[in-house]
């Protein structure tokens, strides 16, 4: 695969990668594309530009781990490990069908390259931060990544495993936040609300960065941030905007869990031109 | 008819104990063995390791479904994590955890619930773990030991390092009756016959086993031949040995420190009603809690000694046609 940290090289595989993603869902009649949207930059920027990786040799011991913690939105996942190399393009259609590697969850038993098998929300950051344990008992160099949905931490092992990484000054752990504001049943700050939110992590003694998660400048930034800080954690706030780069699925809760029609796909890819 | 007399029973180290040795041993020899806990290392005897090996250890406080998430972060990275908590809170309060992070996808994880069953006494039923064998057995992959003395305990802690994926360990709190000497060999699946016997078969686990042998003795006096079986694996079953005792000796008891809804005796009748139908009868505990009072006096209450395996084993020989 060919890494780059350019941000237009970046932004036009961001956007190939919402194609797929949308063109996925869309061909398994079910699927979750407003939280696919929304982690596009987050997903693509670590895959192609941040992770120490070799999707030649996925087990490397000393690679850094990348774990979709909100694994319903593994069709942006599939997309962007595709594109790396690690599993076939030209399956990534058969998302959600029998025998797929490309699971409705992440599934390590069908696609091996996957960290981990995830779906149950509220479990990933736990996951995390042994592999960043495992890495620092070895004197490795590997970090590990760990994307959350805003409304999965409302999940209460988050905090476990917060207060954990924060207490075991577990530095080669890095959280990102989906911030997208909506969750199943509707907005977050109307089911559980999560503010003060920075303030939530900062006080179980994380270094926390806030940044506009469609923005792959500023995740560039934050993302070295989180590598340079000593000691502590990092939680990188991404807003963003559920169904980003899709006018009727932004800010759309229908969109958390509902395949678009084959028009509404048609639309989605004209609008992704 | 030979004397039973082979099982002096002399009283030998908690099995929680003897997992704390052993762990320690394991640290020794594989830098890769790590441990966990949540804030009971001096009861689940994780201390020891913690002690001589504190890089290795992690203290995860009192948050059980993170260590076992933790655990199995750890196993997929290639560690060979054990983490340790009563059994009662890493069976239930991480068993979603056990569940989706380390039996779905498989990853090498080692679980050690101590203070299982009844036999924890004085603190009661919110710390008594009577339906761990059944949880773990419902993992599909997951191998679920239960080591009923302290030799046996050491051997399978290391079997259980040297297997590859998710295991369950089951131990104790009281000091339990030494069954093997040392240097026994033991494999995971494998059952031991401890004592030969033609007319029912004793098939027991844990704390249950001495209570079969002496049980036996009981049943020897009365003209009664008990074969007497330790499952130290609960999952995989040794089905062969349980198809040969219902056919050679045409009845069978089962006997745990468990409720029987799940538990061994469920599994074991699984498999004489697949290979050699035959009549058994289950001694555990019966669809209730526990409480307070001293392990000999609930064992007593609950019906989980020798004299209530000597009643099943009585009550199953009438039953043989």
């Amino acid at each position: 695969m060919q890494k780059t940290s350019d941000v237009a090289q970046l932004a036009a595989i961001t956007k190939r990668m919402r194609r797929t993603a949308i063109e996925m869902i869309t061909e398994a009649g079910s699927g979750h594309p407003g939280g696919s949207l929304s982690a596009a930059e987050i997903v693509t920027t670590l895959f192609f530009d941040v992770l120490r990786h070799d999707p030649e040799n996925p087990h490397w011991t000393d690679r850094d781990r990348f774990i979709l913690s909100k694994g319903h939105c593994c069709p942006i996942l599939y997309a962007v490990m595709a594109e790396c190399g690690y599993c076939p393009k030209d399956q990534l259609m058969t998302l959600r069908k029998l025998g797929s590697m490309y699971q409705g969850h992440p599934d390590v038993r069908f696609l091996p390259a996957l960290e981990a098998s995830t779906g149950s929300l509220g479990l990933g950051l736990s996951l995390g931060l042994g592999m960043s344990l495992a890495s620092r008992m070895n004197g490795s160099k590997s970090r590990s990544y760990v994307v959350l949905g805003d409304g999965e931490i409302q999940e209460g092992q988050i905090w476990e495993a917060a207060m954990a990484a924060a207490f075991l000054r577990v530095d080669n752990l890095a959280a990102i936040v989906d911030y997208n504001q909506i969750q199943l049943d509707g907005f977050v700050k109307d089911i559980m609300s999560l503010e003060p939110l920075a303030e939530k992590w900062r006080s179980f003694g994380w270094h926390v960065i806030e940044a506009f998660g469609h923005d792959i400048a500023a995740l560039q930034n934050a993302f070295g941030e989180a590598s340079s800080m000593k000691g502590k954690p990092t939680c990188i706030i991404a807003h963003t905007v559920k169904g980003k780069g899709v006018s009727f699925m932004e800010n759309n809760p229908k969109f958390h869990g509902t395949a678009p029609t084959r028009d509404e796909c048609a639309k989605a890819l004209q609008e992704l031109a | 008819m030979p004397a039973k007399t082979k099982y002096a029973l002399p009283l030998g180290a908690a099995t929680r104990e003897a997992f704390g040795k052993a762990l320690v041993e394991l640290g020794r020899t594989n830098p890769n063995v790590v441990a966990l806990d949540a804030d009971l290392s001096k009861s689940t005897y994780t201390a020891g390791f913690a002690k001589e090996f504190p890089a290795r250890f992690i203290e995860c406080g009192i948050a059980e479904a993170n260590m076992i998430a933790i655990g199995a972060g750890l196993a997929s990275a290639g560690k060979i994590p054990f983490a340790a908590s009563f059994s009662v809170f890493a069976l239930n309060k991480g068993f979603e955890q056990l569940r989706v992070t380390a039996a779905y996808p498989n990853v090498n994880l080692k679980v050690v619930g101590t203070h299982s069953g009844i036999s924890i006494g004085e603190d009661g039923p919110s710390q008594m773990s009577v339906e761990d064998l059944s949880l773990a057995c419902s993992l599909p992959g997951f191998t679920v030991i239960s080591p009923a003395d302290e030799t046996s305990m050491i051997e399978l802690v290391k079997l259980a390092a040297a297997h590859v994926g998710p295991v369950f360990i089951r131990a104790g709190r009281p000091k339990v009756a030494r069954i093997y000497e040392a240097g026994q060999q033991f494999a995971i699946g494998q059952s031991v016959e401890l004592l030969e016997g033609s007319d029912v078969t004793l098939i027991a686990t844990g704390l249950l086993v001495a209570e079969s042998i002496r049980a036996a003795e009981t049943l020897e006096a009365e003209g009664i031949s008990a074969r007497v079986i330790d499952f130290h694996t609960v999952k995989p079953l040794d089905r062969e040995a349980i198809a040969r005792a219902a056919r050679e000796t045409g009845a069978i008891v089962v006997a745990e420190e468990h409720l029987v809804d799940g538990g061994l005796g469920v599994r074991v009748a699984q498999v004489v009603a697949e290979t050699h139908p035959a009549p058994m009868e289950f001694v555990g505990i019966q669809n209730t809690y526990a409480e307070s009072a001293t392990p000999e006096q609930l064992l007593d209450k609950y019906g989980l000694l020798a004299r209530d395996v000597a009643a099943a084993a009585r009550r199953v020989v009438k039953r043989k046609r």
